[in-house]
């Protein structure tokens, strides 16, 4: 008698190519599987579904720019995530890091509307960067001095921060009453991103590729973006060659939360001009699959920003469109990302089907 | 007529990815026999063992015991085939005693009866001379304790088939020779003993028969009694090579570092130095040997400035200037002070080198801070490099390849060719050859007296008795943080060095 067993090899290496059609394999096998889904759930044909997502993602000029914009944010918190992941340092404070930075951002256009515009965005940005900073930097702090548990850590500010925005959204209400701060200076538009080159989201744009070059650059030439690798590979290496590893800790988490915090300025002077809780929306979560998916590469992380986000603005068109939840398009998005996820398996392993003589 | 053999390979092939771990590997155990595996790092023998253990299955081949042919699905069927494997890292419980580790696993009556579980283990004991205490936690036990408790253990289990990785490793002399005698009283009753080693004395000393890998391949199998240890290593590394290490006369010495009273606690808060004093002096190899935890890593760490001191002081002293006293530095502030002590750790990969980098990485980790530009200069440690490469023969695909992918050696010849590169007053190198394979070994040993000839301070901790007697000048025993002796290398024995090393260490409290 014989039967098939299988049998898991490690990949000592895959091409580059095989590995990207491996990965686009997943996301086909994705959508077949989000078809029946479709087809089970709401019986409709799911091809117009597509369509009503790549619609809602870039069917005109204005949704193309909104996905863009989002996809820049989401881009960057991954970015400013790259050098604490690096560091080992498990950051999954970056919600946070966004609220205070988006924070500090709409304090400023609250208070600093007398400033000439110029200068109020610069200061802004500053702001966001430094409560950003200071978000992170606390944790980094005491994992430095006492080796607290730095995921614990950031994720509970994560909470306290939306606990300081809810204080301030008492203050700041606008009608009064309503429990939201309404648009910040609809008029004066005083502490928005301008456009440039007529273009609403330029600003954005620019900043997020200066700030995301620089990341790379940084991580790749510096003596800094050295020593935090070495601290993140191993940090009895690090103190024999003589690293201040608690120096490295503190300096790479300011980074870190520093480009979180500008992430929220993006989002409250560039993009919506009012602050609520729910302004980071996630993204300071989606990110870490973000960054760990690209496996930190800059090009992977721009990629598959844009994949989620796509998916996530066409799935508010179709859930206007054929009168569909929005969770709908969660639940592609959820079985999208299961697919990646997966791929990465069989890019690290190969199945072996093997004939086994029994006894 | 065919014999049958307790245990039989046929053919056995084991593949991980690309690399062939074994190759068509044919092995066979008598009963009343004791079988040595000689072969190199990387030439398959522990895969063999895991194998036969049932920890890894074959993808070709077959295995037979007493003549029948058998499948090993897991260690579990392995103790029932009568396999017993003794690891060369002990899986014992920490908390519970020689007689719980000994049943831990096991069956056993519904109602426990220690009392007649530890008269069974005694009567294993007094059979093949065994001394045992069975009431002994493990955390008080000694190495060699230890593994007499795993080797009761998986004789308790009635295990016929003995197979023993690397057990002379962490031994001293004398508990060799015990470990010896208790074999040769098991072959006496029948049990048929597999030892996997590369110590080519004890092979000769202990076993009936050599099988010899290389690269996974199986080369040959010889009786004892026809082999001897040039023939050995030639079968085992593929060519002929000189095993002389060329020790020459230490000249114009001088006193290079000097370490008075020192004391210092490890990570557990307990005493790992207890007022150390010594001197090593510049043109000669210090050898420093002891069994595992006597402060060797400790004292070294603490001369490099990682490891914080209680008290007592280091002074280096250069060729033309007073003593600098280095004590309480950290590395940085060692290096500011025109001090060169390079440092090879234990811990390669987790100490010494940065495993995702290459070896430009790896050469600039103790001098990219040069300079005050923010950023790193990649050209000159990448020249250093390929001059490392090219001059310690380090086998590796390119300078920016890993190291964490390199084979032992390699990854040895990396670290140790940095240590050199900085032209240091003193060479510190724990265990500069464990892992490593014979070419790689002796290139390793000439690197150190290419050093001391030129003047430096070497002191290496050496793990094996056989080579701190040719490599080195002098020798320093540590025990329990104690130094029991310094011996002169040209006039000492194995048996004096095991002696000091196992000395009575009561005067070691906290």
């Amino acid at each position: 008698m014989s039967n098939l067993s299988i049998r898991l090899k490690k990949r000592d290496h895959i091409p580059t190519i095989k590995a990207l059609a491996l990965r686009l394999a997943a996301i086909i096998f994705a959508l077949i599987i989000c078809s029946f889904v479709i087809i089970s759930i709401t019986h409709m044909n799911p091809v117009q579904i597509y369509g009503g997502v790549i619609n809602g993602a870039i069917g005109t000029s204005r949704r193309a720019w909104v996905t863009i914009r989002d996809m820049l944010v989401l881009f960057l918190v991954a970015a400013g995530l790259v050098p604490a992941f690096k560091m080992k340092f498990w950051n999954i404070g970056a919600e946070g890091q966004i609220l205070m930075g988006g924070l500090a951002s709409a304090a400023l256009m609250i208070y600093g509307s007398s400033l000439p515009n110029w200068l109020l965005l610069f200061f802004s940005i500053a702001a966001s960067c430094i409560a950003g900073m200071v978000w992170a930097v606390i944790p980094a702090f005491f994992k430095a001095k006492y080796n607290t548990n730095e995921t614990l850590f950031t994720l509970m500010m994560n909470y306290v921060a939306m606990q300081i925005i809810t204080f301030c959204i008492v203050f700041w209400e606008n009608p009064p009453g309503s429990n939201t701060v309404g648009v910040i200076n609809s008029v004066t538009e005083k502490g928005w991103f301008p456009a440039i080159f007529g273009l609403k989201y330029g600003l954005n744009l620019i900043l997020v590729v200066i700030v995301a070059v620089s990341i790379t650059l940084y991580l790749k030439y510096t003596k800094h973006g050295y020593e935090l690798t070495v601290v993140g590979e191993s940090q009895d290496t690090a103190r024999y060659a003589g690293i201040a590893v608690k120096k490295v800790i503190i300096r790479t988490m300011s980074l870190s939360g520093a480009v979180c915090g500008f992430a929220g300025n993006l989002i409250v002077s560039g993009a919506s001009h009012t602050i609520s809780t729910s302004l980071a929306g996630g993204r300071g979560f989606t990110a870490i699959i973000v960054a760990w998916m690209a496996e930190f590469n800059t090009w992977a992380m721009a990629a598959f920003a844009t994949l989620l986000v796509f998916m996530e603005n066409g799935a508010i068109q179709i859930a206007s469109q054929f009168s569909l939840n929005e969770n709908v398009s969660e639940i592609l998005t959820g079985i999208i990302i299961f697919f990646l996820i997966g791929s990465e398996f069989f890019i690290n392993y190969e199945v072996v089907l093997e004939k086994k003589e029994v006894l | 007529m065919e014999e049958t053999y307790a245990i039989e390979l046929k053919n056995i092939t084991k593949r991980f990815g690309s690399v062939t771990a074994n190759n068509k590997i044919n092995l066979a155990v008598k009963k009343y026999e004791i079988l040595s595996i000689l072969g190199e790092n990387g030439s398959g023998k522990t895969t063999l063992m895991n194998i036969l253990s049932g920890i890894y299955r074959p993808d070709e081949g077959t295995i037979f015991i007493d003549g029948k042919e058998v499948t090993i699905h897991s260690p579990k069927d392995a103790y029932a085939f009568k396999i017993g494997m003794i690891h060369q890292h002990y899986k014992l419980v920490n908390v519970l005693t020689a007689a719980e580790n000994i049943i831990l696993g096991q069956p056993g009556a519904p109602v426990l009866d220690m009392e007649q579980v530890k008269k069974e283990i005694n009567s294993i004991c007094s059979q093949y001379g065994f001394i045992l205490n069975l009431d002994q936690k493990i955390y008080d036990m000694s190495v060699s304790q230890k593994q007499t408790v795993e080797i009761v253990k998986v004789l308790y289990r009635g295990a016929d088939i003995l197979i023993l990785d690397e057990p002379t490793a962490v031994l001293t002399p004398q508990e060799i020779k015990s470990l010896f005698s208790v074999l040769r009283n098991m072959r006496e009753a029948g049990k048929s003993i597999i030892i996997i080693t590369h110590k080519l004395q004890e092979v000769l000393d202990i076993s009936d028969r050599v099988v010899v890998l290389r690269k996974g391949s199986y080369i040959d199998s010889v009786n004892t009694v026809d082999a001897t240890i040039s023939v050995l290593t030639e079968m085992m590394v593929g060519e002929k090579i000189n095993l002389d290490i060329n020790r020459s006369e230490p000249h114009d010495q001088q006193d290079r570092l000097i370490v008075q009273h020192l004391t210092c606690r490890n990570k557990e808060g307990l005493k790992a130095l207890d007022n150390v004093s010594f001197c090593a002096k510049s043109g000669e190899i210090l050898g420093i040997a002891g069994i595992a935890g006597s402060g060797m890593k400790e004292l070294l760490e603490s001369i490099a400035g990682i490891q914080s001191i209680e008290e007592g002081s280091i002074c280096y002293c250069c060729s033309n200037c007073n003593k600098i006293t280095i004590s309480g530095l950290t590395p940085n502030e060692i290096k500011h002070k025109d001090v060169s002590i390079s440092f090879v750790p234990e811990d390669r990969l987790g100490m010494g080198l940065v495993g995702s980098m290459g070896v430009t990485g790896n050469v600039m980790l103790k001098s990219y801070q040069t300079g005050v530009s923010p950023f790193v200069n990649r050209w000159f440690p990448r020249r250093l490099a390929e001059k490392i490469i090219s001059m310690l023969q380090v086998s590796t695909p390119g300078t920016e390849f890993p190291v964490r992918k390199l084979s032992g050696g390699n990854v040895q010849k990396v670290l140790v060719g940095r240590e050199i590169s900085s032209d240091p007053g003193v060479l510190m190198v724990a265990y500069p050859v464990r892992g490593l394979d014979i070419n790689s070994s002796y290139t390793i040993y000439n690197q150190l007296n290419a050093e001391k000839e030129k003047g430096v301070a070497v002191i290496s901790v050496i793990e094996d008795l056989d080579v701190i007697l040719e490599l080195c000048d002098r020798i320093l025993v540590l025990n329990n943080g104690h130094i029991t002796g310094i011996r002169d290398a040209r006039n000492t024995t194995k048996e004096e060095i095991g002696l000091l090393m196992t000395a009575d260490g009561d005067h070691m409290h906290e």
